[in-house]
C-alpha cells in the first residue's frame, strides 16, 4: 500500500511538472493541483505506513495512526484550493483581457531586449531600424 | 510577557475583521488600521527590550507544551524584524492613505493589508515548521490580493506570474514538511534542531537543501529571482514598498534561521551559500544597470541586496551573522524609503521612465533630497547607514579570510552607486519635461512617512554601535542554538 501510494505520488509529482511547462495557463493551473495532491499524499505517508483510526480507547495505544499529517493536509488543501481559486479568477480576467490563455512575456524585457537589437545595429554602421524603434514605443503604450 | 507574544498576530487578525464589518465607512476603517499597526509596533518594541534583557522568550499557543503545541518564540533576531516591519507597515501605511486611487480605496485593501501584517508577524514568531508554511501563506494570499487589486491589464499579467511561482514554492514547502515529519516525526524548530542529528547525514543535507530552494525562492536568491522585477513594479507604489522592504526579507529570515538552527555546524552549506551571495550581488545589480524604470531598477536593487544578507550567512561566524542582521535592518528602510520616494516621482510626473523624466531638483526639490539620501545609503556611501552595514560584513569577512566574496561586494557597491547616479541623472537633473505648474502637487500625508524613514535610516547611521551590538548580540543567540531550545522546552 505503501509503495503504491508513493507511486502514485511520484506520478502527480511528474505530471503536474509537465503540465507546469506549458504556455497555457489553464494547464499550469492544473499542474499545480497535481502538484499539490502529490505533496499531500507525501503528508499521508509521513505518518509511517498503516495504523487503527485515532479515537481515545478504540484501540491500544502503539497502533494508533498518527493524526497529526492527517491535520496538515487538511489545513494544505484549503490553502492551495483557496490559492488555486484565485488563480482562476484571475485567469478569468486576463481572458477577458487577451481573449488567450498563454502566459504573456515580460513587456519591460522585450523593450530592453529591442532596445539593445537597435543600438547594436548603430554600432555596426547602419541606421537604427525605425521597426524596432516603433515597435519599442508600442510596446511601452 | 507570554501574552504578549501572541499580539503582533493576533491583534491586526482582529482589526482585520473589524475593518471588513466598517468596510463602508472609509476614514473608519483607516483609524482603525493606523491605530492597529502603531499598537503592533508598540508591542514589538515592547517584546525587543524585554528580549534583550531576559534572554529568549515563547510562549505555547492553546496551552498544550511543545513538541505538541504551536510555539511562538521570540529571540532578539526575530523581535528586531519584527519592530522593523511593524514600522515600516505603519508608515507606508499613512502614504497609501496619502495617495487616493482606485486600490487604495477599495473597500479591500485594509483589511488584506492588515493580513498581510499579521502574516509577517507569525512568520518572524512561529517555532514550528508547519506554522511557518501557513504564515507564508496567509502572508502571500494577502499579497497575491494587493498586487492585482486595481485588476489593471499589466497587474493581472504581473500577478499570474507572481501567483504560479509562489504556489510552487509553497508545493516544495509541503514537500519539504512532508519529508522532514517523515524523517523525525516532529514539527517544532527546536525539537527538530536536535531530532534531526539522528537522521542520516545525507537526507538531513537534502532536507536543509530542499528548504533553502523554497525560502531562496521567496527571497528571490540567485538563480530563482527572475519572478520579482516583473511583478513587483506594477502594484501601486505603497504595496510595492511594502513587499520590496518586508517580503523578500521574511524569506532571507526563513533562511538564517532554519540554516543556523536546524544545520550543524560542520555541515553548512557555506561554499554553495557564498556562490549564490556572489551571483545574487553580481547579477542583480548588473540587471538594475540594464533597465530604464525608476522602479524596475529598484526591483533589480532588491535581488542584489539580498545578495549581501546571504554573504553575511554564509560566513558563519557571530560577526557575519551581525552584519547580515544590521544589513536587513538598513535595508528594509533604505528599499522601502527609495520606493515610496519613486511613487512620489511617479505621482508628480505621471511616469516613471527616465527618457520621459528629467529636471525634477528643480520642479520638486524635497524629492531629490528624499532619494539622494537613501540612495547614496544604498550605495554604501560614507556616513550612512549603507555603509556601517557593509562595513560590518566586509570585516567580518576579512576576520573570516574570505577575499574573493568581499571584493565582490565592494565592486558590486561601485555599480550600485553607477546606478544610482542612471536615476539621478535621468530624472532628476537635466530639463525638466513638464513644468512645475502642469505637474501633480504631492499630497502631505505622502511627503511625511518618506522624510519619516529617511531620517530613520540616518537615524540608524547615528546609531549604528548600539545596533551593532544588539545585532552580535542576536547573532550569538543564532549561534549559540541552545537558549533557543531551552526557552522553549523550559517555558
Amino acid at each position: 500500500m505503501t509503495i503504491a501510494l508513493a507511486a502514485t505520488a511520484a506520478t502527480l509529482f511528474g505530471t503536474g511538472t509537465y503540465l507546469l511547462l506549458q504556455r497555457q495557463l489553464s494547464r499550469i493551473v492544473i499542474g499545480l493541483s497535481l502538484l499539490a495532491h502529490g505533496a499531500n499524499l507525501l503528508l499521508l505517508l509521513s505518518a509511517g505506513g498503516r495504523g487503527e483510526p485515532t479515537f481515545v480507547g478504540a484501540a491500544d495505544q502503539d497502533s494508533l495512526l498518527d493524526p497529526l499529517p492527517q491535520a496538515f493536509i487538511l489545513t494544505a488543501i484549503v490553502i492551495t484550493f483557496g490559492a488555486s481559486t484565485f488563480l482562476l479568477a484571475l485567469a478569468y480576467r486576463s481572458y477577458e483581457f487577451t481573449r488567450d490563455d498563454e502566459v504573456q512575456d515580460d513587456l519591460e524585457d522585450r523593450a530592453i531586449a529591442l532596445r539593445v537589437e537597435a543600438t547594436e545595429e548603430v554600432d555596426e554602421g547602419e541606421e537604427p531600424d525605425e521597426t524596432t524603434a516603433s515597435s519599442e514605443q508600442a510596446l511601452r503604450t | 510577557m507570554k501574552v504578549l507574544l501572541a499580539a503582533p498576530i493576533t491583534v491586526p487578525m482582529a482589526a482585520a475583521g473589524l475593518a471588513v464589518i466598517v468596510g463602508r465607512w472609509r476614514s473608519l476603517q483607516r483609524v482603525i488600521s493606523l491605530t492597529t499597526l502603531v499598537v503592533v509596533a508598540v508591542t514589538a518594541i515592547v517584546i525587543l527590550v524585554r528580549v534583550d534583557s531576559e534572554g529568549t522568550s515563547a510562549t505555547q499557543a492553546g496551552g498544550w507544551p511543545a513538541p505538541i503545541g504551536i510555539t511562538l518564540v521570540a529571540d532578539r533576531f526575530a523581535a528586531m524584524m519584527l519592530v522593523i516591519s511593524a514600522l515600516m507597515l505603519a508608515a507606508v501605511l499613512v502614504y497609501a492613505i496619502g495617495q487616493s486611487g482606485v486600490d487604495r480605496d477599495h473597500v479591500g485593501f485594509h483589511p488584506v493589508y492588515l493580513l498581510l501584517a499579521a502574516g509577517i508577524s507569525a512568520a518572524f514568531l512561529t517555532g514550528d515548521l508547519f506554522n511557518l508554511f501557513v504564515s507564508f501563506e496567509v502572508m502571500l494570499t494577502a499579497s497575491y490580493v494587493l498586487l492585482t487589486l486595481g485588476g489593471r491589464r499589466d497587474q493581472v499579467r504581473t500577478g499570474m506570474t507572481y501567483v504560479v511561482i509562489s504556489l510552487i514554492a509553497s508545493v516544495l514547502f509541503l514537500t519539504a514538511v512532508a519529508f522532514v515529519y517523515a524523517s523525525t516525526g516532529t514539527m517544532n524548530l527546536a525539537d527538530l534542531a536536535s531530532k534531526l542529528d539522528t537522521v542520516p547525514s545525507a537526507i538531513r543535507q537534502a532536507l536543509v537543501l530542499l528548504l533553502l530552494v523554497v525560502f531562496g525562492i521567496k527571497a528571490a536568491i540567485f538563480p530563482l529571482f527572475f519572478w520579482l522585477p516583473d511583478s513587483y513594479p506594477t502594484a501601486p507604489t505603497a504595496v510595492t514598498a511594502v513587499f520590496a522592504g518586508l517580503l523578500t526579507k521574511v524569506g532571507v529570515y526563513a533562511i538564517i534561521r532554519t540554516q543556523t538552527l536546524l544545520v550543524e555546524p560542520d555541515e553548512r552549506p557555506q561554499e554553495l551559500l557564498l556562490i549564490i551571495a556572489s551571483a545574487t550581488m553580481v547579477i542583480g545589480v548588473l540587471g538594475a544597470i540594464a533597465q530604464n524604470d525608476i522602479k524596475r531598477i529598484l526591483s533589480f536593487h532588491i535581488i542584489s541586496q539580498i545578495g549581501y544578507m546571504v554573504m553575511g550567512l554564509a560566513l558563519f561566524t557571530v560577526a557575519g551573522l551581525a552584519g547580515a542582521i544590521l544589513y536587513i535592518v538598513h535595508h528594509i528602510v533604505v528599499k522601502t524609503t527609495l520606493f515610496l520616494t519613486g511613487g512620489l516621482v511617479e505621482h508628480r510626473t505621471g511616469t516613471g521612465h527616465l527618457d520621459r523624466l528629467g529636471g525634477i531638483v528643480r520642479t520638486t526639490p524635497i524629492l531629490a533630497v528624499l532619494f539622494l539620501l537613501p540612495a547614496l545609503s544604498l550605495a554604501g556611501v560614507p556616513p550612512f547607514s549603507g555603509f556601517v552595514a557593509k562595513l560590518a560584513l566586509v570585516d567580518a569577512g576579512f576576520a573570516d579570510g574570505n577575499y574573493a566574496v568581499i571584493g565582490v561586494s565592494l565592486l558590486v557597491s561601485l555599480l550600485t552607486l553607477f546606478s544610482m547616479t542612471k536615476i539621478w541623472a535621468g530624472a532628476f537633473w537635466g530639463r525638466p519635461h513638464t513644468s512645475a505648474d502642469e505637474q501633480r502637487p504631492v499630497p502631505i500625508l505622502m511627503i511625511v512617512p518618506t522624510a519619516a524613514l529617511t531620517v530613520l535610516s540616518l537615524a540608524i547611521a547615528i546609531g549604528a554601535g548600539p545596533l551593532l551590538d544588539l545585532s552580535t548580540r542576536a547573532a550569538a543567540d543564532l549561534e549559540v542554538r541552545s537558549d533557543y531550545v531551552e526557552a522553549v522546552f523550559g517555558g
